[in-house]
């Protein structure tokens, strides 16, 4: 899967989870910017990118996601 | 189909929580405030989105208290708390087997680990004599899933060190409680997780790294297991199951292979797949649930169905039944008025995806669970939909459907009467109206909590407050049951004054629908106002609180000769019997036996 549809997979994901249709995603794109996106949302965020291309962190992996950045690249490294 | 049409779509629950919230909000009337305390023994974030989500989609206006993380037992234990503010309707106790404090250790005899057995009960007694004590309302409570894992493998569910047999006798002794206790309810996690799958339930990631005790992808069934107890604390539960025929209660069409022609007995596998099916659906029967026909057929092949050897289903199990060529949103109508319950008490099953969508577009109220066309998946689809939980076995639920069919005789024969009062003396009515004992108390408040219709007050009751009525001498409170030639209608009416200042203030007055327009009411007024002037009282006050569904009962103080007037402060909805003058009966039909 290239990181285009990967990033555009990912971007629908966070316009479900946060319910906002103006999301659009870029690789610096952090917690910080999201006023929802806190530990609780994360797991969510998790969960959903686990289903949706069919992969599953481990403990450390969730705990390194950083930025945007870190997921599209870690799910990539996942999905091939 | 929403996404709480059963079987449950976890995924889309999860991902569009949002979306889902924002669109209940905008597009549901809601009737009933509750306030819902959740204290947790893990994090709860999860569980407060997807209950609140459920309730929402129940009709309820859910408000929310999070007990902070895993502080439940403080919280519950000194109740000089933000909790007691809060007010709860409902305490749910959302612990799990990792609020276990100690396990028992190998080397434990007998003795030491019933004691540890009654320690940990002790702290969870505490907490359900602290919830009475100060809140005095339904509590729900978790019990417990088996073990993440088990370090005597086999032995250790028979082994009186082994955690799962330690797991099992606190799950046996919770349930002893919840049996005596009135206002315990259970909250069947061990069932749930053991269904769900426990590699499934237990996710170490989530409890690591947020305290989460099992996976999110479990979470939407807890809350649609609470939610459906707080449902049937509250009567909101589904009352009738409504059934299509051909494909659904048997294989084949009736019509055009006729009875031998159909899939239904042990000889084949489809067959028996049928009279599985047929078994579950008469046990839900035997259990209070009320049975109808929807079926596009000709009645007389419909009929016939029953008639086969094999079939578990007689013809009259059901109360209703509608096999003709109409549309079946219209019959689905006819079923809840010849039945007289509310549209919102049926659930609808039908193997024809096109006639599940027009009885949900057509009747929304009703539930229309996704049961498919697989024999083999109706069972499971409909018994984890929640729709017909039950919080307690009454002996009224056990004769319920009696009633319902002895009610579909009376409308038979109401036909044939000219005269509606010649049709009522000919139900040979006898009622039993006396004041309300504690022997009747449960079913009084299983009656004052699920009525909707006919209730003026719509004033909802705990057993404690039951109780408290009934010993306080300021207090009246009188039930009615009925019986007529076609059977026992069972406890079906309660009414309930305050006296104060030498009148009778009505706090309640309600009835069944299935004794509708049997001149019970009167008879009610009748015994009310007896019993108030033997006090010396000298009027009665009635008020008659709006809400959506009690409309029929809005004209009933004018019906029963009251007088309306507002009273100090202008507020209006009141009305007032004068008792000093003779008092006619409004009641002759029925012959009632007062006691004494």
């Amino acid at each position: 899967m290239g990181l285009e549809e990967i990033q555009r997979r990912l971007t629908d994901i966070f316009r479900d989870i946060f319910d906002r249709e103006d999301i659009v995603l870029t690789r610096e794109l952090t917690s910080a910017d999201i006023e929802d996106w806190d530990s609780l949302a994360n797991i969510n965020l998790v969960v959903a990118i686990e289903k949706e291309f069919g992969i599953s962190f481990n403990l450390n992996e969730i705990k390194s996601l950083a930025d945007v950045g870190d997921m599209l690249d870690l799910i990539k490294a996942k999905v091939g | 189909m929403t996404p709480f049409t059963a079987p449950l779509n976890v995924h889309h629950l999860l991902r569009k929580k949002k979306a889902i919230r924002r669109e209940l909000l905008q597009s549901r009337a809601r009737l009933e405030e509750k306030r819902i305390a959740i204290l947790g023994g893990s994090t709860t974030a999860e569980l407060k989105d997807m209950l609140e989500l459920f309730l929402l989609n129940s009709g309820f206006e859910p408000a929310f208290y999070e007990s902070e993380y895993n502080r439940y037992f403080e919280d519950l234990a000194f109740p000089d708390s933000a909790l007691k503010s809060f007010k709860p309707d409902v305490i749910y106790l959302h612990t799990s087997n990792v609020n276990i404090m100690r396990y028992p250790s190998l080397t434990d005899d007998a003795a030491a680990v019933e004691r540890l057995v009654e320690e940990e009960l002790q702290k969870f007694k505490t907490l359900w004599d602290g919830a009475e004590l100060n809140y005095n309302c339904p509590v729900i409570q978790n019990n417990f899933e088996m073990p993440h894992a088990r370090v005597l493998s086999n032995l250790d569910c028979y082994a009186l060190q082994g955690h799962s047999r330690f797991v099992a006798e606190l799950n046996r002794r919770f349930s002893e409680e919840a049996r005596l206790r009135k206002q315990l309810y259970l909250n069947d996690i061990h069932y749930l997780s053991a269904w769900f799958g426990l590699e499934r339930w237990y996710d170490l990631t989530a409890w690591y790294a947020y305290k989460y005790a099992m996976s999110l992808q479990a979470i939407p069934h807890i809350a649609q297991n609470v939610c459906a107890i707080i449902n049937s604390i509250f009567g909101k539960s589904k009352k009738c199951l409504v059934l299509d025929l051909d494909n659904m209660l048997w294989g084949g069409v009736i019509g055009d292979d006729g009875l031998g022609g159909i899939q239904l007995g042990s000889d084949t596998a489809s067959g028996e797949s049928y009279i599985g099916f047929q078994h579950y659906v008469k046990d839900l029967k035997d259990r209070g649930i009320i049975l109808a026909v929807c079926s596009k057929n000709e009645e007389i092949n419909a009929k016939e169905g029953f008639a086969h050897s094999d079939s578990v289903l007689r013809f009259d199990d059901f109360s209703a039944f509608q096999a003709n060529w109409n549309d079946k949103h219209d019959n689905v109508r006819r079923i809840a008025k010849t039945l007289n319950i509310g549209i919102d008490s049926l659930v609808f099953v039908d193997d024809n995806p096109a006639e599940r969508e027009l009885v949900r577009a057509q009747e929304p109220l009703v539930a229309v669970p996704e049961i498919g066309d697989d024999v083999t998946k109706f069972i499971s689809i409909l018994d984890k939909s929640g729709l017909f939980e039950a919080v307690s076995l009454s002996r009224e639920d056990l004769r319920r459907t009696a009633f319902y069919s002895d009610n579909s005789k009376r409308v038979s024969s109401e036909a044939q009467f000219e005269n509606y009062d010649a049709f009522l003396q000919s139900l040979e009515m006898v009622a039993e109206i006396k004041p309300l004992t504690e022997i009747f108390a449960e079913r009084a408040v299983q009656l004052c909590n699920k009525t909707n219709q006919f209730n003026v007050t719509t004033r909802r009751v705990t057993m404690t407050q039951m109780n408290d009525m009934i010993s306080d001498p300021d207090v009246i409170t009188i039930y009615g049951r009925l019986e007529d030639k076609f059977g026992d209608s069972g406890l079906v009416s309660l009414m309930s004054g305050d006296i104060r200042d030498e009148a009778l203030h009505i706090s309640l007055w309600l009835m069944s629908c299935r004794v509708l327009k049997r001149g019970l009411e009167g008879a009610m007024l009748d015994r009310m106002a007896a019993l108030a002037k033997a006090r010396g009282l000298t009027s009665m006050v009635g008020y008659y609180l709006p809400t959506p569904k009690n409309k029929m009962v809005s004209e009933l103080f004018a019906e029963m000769g009251f007088e309306p007037y507002a009273d100090a402060e202008g507020q209006a909805g009141r009305w007032r019997l004068d008792l000093g003058s003779p008092y006619q009966n409004r009641n002759s039909i029925i012959r009632v036996n007062h006691g004494t």
